[in-house]
């Protein structure tokens, strides 16, 4: 056969090597199937390692004990104890270092998200004492009249 | 002799005594461990106890660096109003990012609407998140390998890897995936891998202040999880669609999907 017939298929079988060494290069020697098999675990091993060392933010009441000592035990001991501080607080990622002081949330949104009286006969949120935060002391924040750590009305 | 001791005993005696039963079939030990790890990481929500503070959004969305306005996100909670007539209202604004606060529900085009109580027979909240699955769809047909399940049932988005196609994205049931707005790649709930593998709780069961959600190990007959979805009446979300979902629900109404 002629020269001309075999040269494209020297032109292809040179582009398939360049891919396979590209390939060799490319791809990191943990690709491949593990655990879950072909079908569900063909990946790169090492970026299981990668999500477990992603940087958690929040870190839980039990961190703000050793320091807010008082707090905590108010929370505790009143009908707020369910709630974690970091819910309205924010993350306490990187306190007391960076940032010094975690944000004081005092807006009405916050308490209205539990407290909002809402019609729902199957669920929890109907044995949550409800207020109306159209009519409810509608010029104030809610922390100037209730103490937001025990907001027994009691003790008001 | 240990627990762990005990299950790989057990394991590489079943692997033996196959291989000699079905002599020209060759099981590796390894394999068959594989297939039964002692860790199954499962979730468990109670629609009863969720009262749509919204809590878990806003925790998981700060936790997972998914920004706070972007209109994506990797939990959210669902309201549900049933009539007493049947019909069914249902909405989540922002994905409930700021709780539910009003009795008006969210309709998108045709605007808010109010149903009154009286008319009410049903209401209540319900979580989503991703669920999971033990037979993934969104892993089948990533083309790239850059979606996949570890070992302990996770499903992880390998961001180095994914190459943004969105083939995921359409071909899960639940519509929990999503175009991250900042990294560019697929994202998804990833049960707070970091936290759980590092003995932690998910940001969202954490969040919650009523217990609403948790995690456990299904493999583990003692946790408090798997004791619940093996000895309750639980549900799970979709499952005509054969996926196997690893989130269970108390609770679930058959308006729920
Ligand atoms: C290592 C000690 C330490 C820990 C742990 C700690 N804090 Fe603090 N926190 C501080 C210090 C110090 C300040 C600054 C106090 C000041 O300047 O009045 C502060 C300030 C604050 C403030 C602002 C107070 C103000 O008057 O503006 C809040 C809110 C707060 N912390 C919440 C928390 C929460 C919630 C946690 C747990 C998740 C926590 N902190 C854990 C030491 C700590
Ligand atoms: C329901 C929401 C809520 C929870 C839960 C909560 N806080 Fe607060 N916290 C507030 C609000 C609102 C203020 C501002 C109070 C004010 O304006 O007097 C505040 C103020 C503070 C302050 C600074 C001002 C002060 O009164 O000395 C600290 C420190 C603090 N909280 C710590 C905590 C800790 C620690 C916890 C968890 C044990 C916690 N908080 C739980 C809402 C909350
Ligand atoms: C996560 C939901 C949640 C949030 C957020 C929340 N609360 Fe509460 N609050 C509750 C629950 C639940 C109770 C009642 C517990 C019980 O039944 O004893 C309660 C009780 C109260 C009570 C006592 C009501 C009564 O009848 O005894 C007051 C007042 C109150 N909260 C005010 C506030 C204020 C102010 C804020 C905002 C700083 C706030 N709450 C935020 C869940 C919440
Ligand atoms: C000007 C002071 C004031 C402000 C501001 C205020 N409250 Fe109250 N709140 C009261 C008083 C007084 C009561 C008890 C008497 C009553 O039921 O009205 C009360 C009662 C409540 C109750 C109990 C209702 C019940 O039926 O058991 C809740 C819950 C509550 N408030 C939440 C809030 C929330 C949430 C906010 C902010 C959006 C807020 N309050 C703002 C003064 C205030």
């Amino acid at each position: 056969m002629k020269k001309h017939v075999w040269r494209p298929l020297y032109v292809v079988l040179g582009l398939i090597g360049c891919i396979l060494v590209f390939r060799m290069f490319y791809i990191p020697d943990d690709f491949g199937t593990h655990d879950r098999g072909y079908t569900f675990g063909y990946h790169r091993l090492s970026n299981e390692q990668e999500w477990k060392e992603y940087p958690a933010k929040y870190k839980g009441t039990e961190y703000c004990k050793d320091c807010h000592s008082e707090k905590v035990e108010s929370v505790a001991g009143s009908q707020h104890a369910m709630i974690s501080c970091e819910n309205c607080h924010g993350a306490a990622f990187g306190h007391p270092e960076e940032p010094a002081k975690l944000t004081i949330d005092r807006s009405r949104d916050l308490c209205i998200r539990c407290h909002s009286a809402l019609y729902m006969p199957t669920s929890g949120r109907n044995d949550i004492p409800g207020i109306d935060p159209a009519q409810h002391n509608v010029d104030s924040e809610c922390s100037e009249c209730h103490n937001p750590h025990n907001p027994s009305l009691e003790d008001m | 002799m240990k627990r762990r001791d005990f299950m790989k005993n057990t394991a590489m005696f079943v692997a033996g005594a196959s291989v000699s039963l079905s002599a020209l079939e060759l099981i590796d030990p390894q394999e068959v461990l594989a297939a039964n790890p002692e860790l199954r990481w499962g979730f468990l929500v109670d629609t009863h106890k969720c009262v749509g503070c919204g809590l878990c959004v806003k925790a998981c969305k700060i936790e997972n660096d998914i920004p706070l306005e972007a209109n994506v996100t990797r939990t959210w909670v669902e309201r549900y109003v049933i009539k007493k007539d049947g019909e069914v209202v249902m909405d989540s604004p922002k994905g409930a990012l700021n709780g539910y606060t009003s009795k008006l529900l969210d309709q998108n085009k045709s605007g808010m609407r109010e149903v009154a109580d009286k008319d009410i027979a049903q209401a209540f909240f319900v979580p989503k998140l991703c669920n999971h699955c033990e037979t993934p769809v969104c892993v089948q047909v990533c083309p790239v390998g850059a979606t996949y399940q570890t070992a302990d049932g996770a499903v992880l988005v390998d961001r180095k890897w994914c190459i943004g196609c969105g083939y995921c994205i359409m071909g899960c049931p639940y519509g929990v995936r999503f175009f991250h707005p900042i990294e560019h790649v697929a994202d998804k709930c990833t049960f707070c891998y970091h936290r759980i593998s590092n003995g932690g709780n998910t940001a969202c069961a954490q969040a919650c202040p009523f217990g609403a959600r948790k995690i456990g190990n299904l493999r583990d007959p003692n946790d408090p999880v798997a004791k619940t979805v093996m000895g309750q009446r639980v549900g799970v979300l979709r499952d005509e669609y054969g996926t196997k979902p690893q989130v269970f629900y108390i609770g679930l109404n058959k308006e729920v999907h």
